[in-house]
């Protein structure tokens, strides 16, 4: 029970994460698409970044430090790929669609074409495991009582940074005057010009942070889940977050519990091989896998006429238009 | 009012419409490949930086961009596969995304995008490779298995698009987001499918796990007709395929019915007051396009000889469905142009394949990247004909004096004369260095402004 909630914990995080990377991007009136490509690149860069830092003979003993400063890195890296969709859907006023889908396609062929070409592999791991590397709390402690286990046993940093920067950013979003102006230009932004916002500009700052988040979600994800390898694919990781953001109706707090119900049949896919009861159920494991999407799909059928979502998103902002 | 005769009776020029898309078209394939190029260049520069591994030559670089460019020729250059294997295997991989590529454009002209085509193709691949096989096992004759897998196909297809398109009419739900869910769906549904039925599994070639059985094991396989091609996969496919675009194309230009689902795309209102049921065509247009995309998996394993690899299917989705897309924008969604566009795509693939055969760039995925690259400019078709048109604002000194708009013809003109005039500018500014300072600034304003 306790590693199932520990597991459920390490998927939701990039989940949630990247589900407000794209709640940044819809607010402030762009469809990002792109989600799982920026995830990709995220996870890409991040490995090759503590690669490489491992091979210029970084200190083991400093692994947190270096785990934080991928982050960071990551962070960098996605916002710059979410510049090429912001660009070309704010300054080229192209469909946003086709821009995220370029991306999507984009992403992993860098990816694997630079793993094949450079260091003749189809997949990049970096030196060693990353448990080994990176996770906190693997001594034989004692119990720290059921809750205390769950959190601070076998867990890595990220997870907790993850959160930290889901609430800052939620917060930002809805008690700032920043996060009201972003989220005019996704409803109306003829009227957030009027009292004198910068459209371009909001639509821009809500891309790259969409980017950064996405990149950063990446990069936890593959370091937490998937040991810290990267070979051009999220496994539809960032589609699902998207079923996660319109599931949870563009809100932060909703977003946080939708991710982690999705988070826990993205586990149950992962785990119920082990778990008796689960197994004697004789539920594939690609049922689990498909649930939330077609949750998803049930979910839309019902609340579409409430749906909350940006009254602006995908359309180009014209200053002429009216 | 517009005249509608005019546009019929005026001679097709340089500065149609048709052929300002065309050439649209060709800067974003120019600037793709290039990118592709440019990549492979750099990649030879810096990659010994990144890891001990490999250290390619910048040599081998520009043979790459000759591989890239050349493509199915390419063999002329390094030998190995002989061309007319190549063509043959173009015209292959072509097949399936003449159809994933027409369903993309039936959709975008109907006013949907059809993102969902990787999973109605896996619908496709699943239901004509366990038709096909389970008719063949008990005995049908090779050819009627391969008539009812085809049909069951599209059938699968069809049900599996009408999805998206149940929920955009019946819900208002964008059928983006509706087909991606549906295309998780199906890739899980294709893993579990085969990994529950054991009958389909190749159990009997060793060291292969996680492959279906052939369908020409029983007989079932497209007939080649007169395209051998050196014995490449090539078969009667391509030209079913060929014969479908003409069939698209003719449903949309010729028919009633076409016409009503083009009209519920270009405004739902509007044919709806015209007494069309727009929820009715929209769910057909997404039938039809998800039909379409599942033909071309059919064509494509029903060929016989191709083993599907079901193992991973549900972490990936099938490459073909999404590059649907850019054959159809490339196309600028114009059934007959899927066609050329679908080839052009192909002969990139076998470029990648031959980049890897014959450099030591030892992947394939440089052909994606370029498509990828393609696909990203093509949404940019609007701003690249304002270019040409010479409408920009970036290239707004273009313009002719008296204000005629005359397109790119005498751009170059114009630009040599701006450069003239600035020059002419510069060595007045030079002559008037000498002179005191105040006409000094009174020229450097003038210049400025």
């Amino acid at each position: 029970m306790v590693n199932l909630l520990q597991q459920t914990i390490l998927f939701t995080v990039p989940l949630i994460l990247v589900a407000l990377a794209g709640v940044f991007a819809e607010r402030s009136g762009i469809i990002n698409l792109a989600l799982e490509g920026i995830m990709i690149i995220g996870a890409f860069g991040g490995v090759l970044f503590i690669r490489g830092m491992q091979n210029a003979g970084f200190p083991r003993e400093l692994g947190q430090l270096l785990l934080i400063l991928g982050l960071i890195v990551t962070a960098i890296v996605g916002a710059l790929f979410s510049l090429l969709l912001s660009f070309s859907a704010i300054k080229m006023k192209a469909d946003q669609t086709i821009g995220g889908t370029a991306l999507n396609l984009l992403a992993p062929a860098i990816a694997l074409f630079i793993i094949n070409v450079v260091f003749l592999d189809s997949r990049l791991t970096i030196n060693g495991d990353a448990p080994s590397w990176f996770m906190l709390g693997r001594g034989d402690l004692e119990s720290l009582g059921f809750i205390g286990d769950i959190l601070f046993r076998k867990f890595y940093i990220t997870t907790y940074i993850g959160i930290a920067i889901y609430v800052i950013l939620s917060v930002i979003l809805y008690k700032t005057k920043f996060g009201l102006r972003l989220r005019a230009c996704g409803e109306h932004p003829q009227a957030a010009d009027s009292v004198g916002i910068n459209v371009y500009k909001m639509r821009y700052i809500g891309t790259t942070i969409s980017g950064a988040l996405a990149g950063m979600g990446g990069y936890i994800y593959s370091v937490t889940t998937a040991n810290a390898v990267a070979d051009g694919s999220v496994a539809g990781f960032g589609f699902l977050a998207l079923a996660v953001m319109i599931f949870g109706n563009w809100k932060p707090l909703n977003i946080a519990i939708a991710g982690t119900v999705f988070g826990l049949f993205k586990c149950l896919s992962a785990v119920s091989a082990q778990i008796p009861f689960l197994n004697n159920l004789g539920i594939s494991t690609y049922f689990y896998n498909m649930l939330p999407y077609i949750i998803t799909l049930v979910i839309l059928a019902f609340t579409s006429k409430k749906s909350m979502a940006p009254k602006a998103e995908g359309i180009p902002y014209d200053k002429g238009q009216r | 009012m517009k005249n509608p005769f005019k546009k019929k009776l005026a001679l097709p020029s340089l500065s149609s419409d048709r052929t300002k898309t065309i050439a649209s078209s060709l800067v974003s394939i120019g600037m793709g490949i290039v990118f592709g190029c440019l990549l492979l260049f750099l990649i030879a520069c810096f990659d010994q930086f990144i890891s001990d591994y490999q250290d390619i030559p910048v040599g081998q670089s520009f043979k790459g961009m000759l591989v890239i460019i050349l493509g199915v020729f390419s063999s002329a250059i390094g030998g190995g596969i002989s061309t007319a294997y190549l063509i043959g295997d173009m015209l292959f991989r072509a097949t399936p995304l003449i159809m994933t590529g027409l369903s993309a454009a039936l959709a975008y002209k109907t006013g949907l995008f059809n993102i969902g085509a990787p999973g109605q193709y896996l619908m496709g691949t699943v239901t004509s490779i366990s038709v096909a096989l389970t008719l063949g096992m008990n005995g049908v004759n090779g050819f009627i298995s391969w008539i009812v897998a085809f049909l069951a196909a599209i059938i699968a297809g069809a049900l599996w698009g009408c999805i998206p398109g149940l929920f955009k009419a019946f819900f208002n739900v964008n059928e983006v987001i509706t087909s991606i869910m549906t295309n998780w769906i199906a890739a899980n549904f294709v893993t579990w499918f085969f990994s529950t039925m054991k009958q389909f599994q190749n159990t009997l070639t060793v060291n292969k796990t996680g492959y279906t059985i052939t369908t020409g094991t029983y007989g079932v396989a497209t007939p080649k007709l007169f395209l051998n091609f050196d014995g490449s996969y090539a078969n009667g496919g391509i030209l079913i395929a060929i014969l479908l675009a003409v069939g698209v194309y003719v449903l949309l230009n010729k028919t009633t019915f076409g016409f009503e689902l083009k009209a519920c795309g270009s405004n739902k209102n509007a044919a709806k007051y015209a007494g069309m049921s727009a929820k009715r065509n929209i769910v057909l247009s997404m039938a039809l396009a998800g039909g379409l995309s599942a033909v071309g998996a059919a064509l494509y394993y029903l060929q016989g000889d191709i083993e599907y690899s079901w193992t991973n299917a549900y972490m990936s989705l099938p490459q073909v469905g999404f590059n649907g897309i850019p054959v159809a924008l490339l196309a600028n969604c114009n059934p007959i142009g899927t066609i050329f566009a679908a080839l052009f795509m192909a002969y990139l693939n076998i470029s990648g394949s031959q980049l890897r055969i014959l450099t030591f760039y030892d992947s394939e995925y440089i052909s994606n990247i370029i498509i990828a690259v393609i696909v990203y400019l093509s949404a940019f078709s609007v701003f690249f004909k304002s270019v040409i048109n010479g409408e920009h604002k970036l290239f707004s000194f273009a313009k002719s004096k008296d204000g005629e708009n005359d397109g790119a013809k005498n751009f170059i003109k114009r630009f040599a004369d701006k450069i003239s005039s600035l020059k002419k500018n510069k060595n007045t500014v030079a002559a008037d260095k000498q002179s005191d300072s105040a006409e000094k600034e009174c020229v450097k304003e003038d210049n400025n402004g």
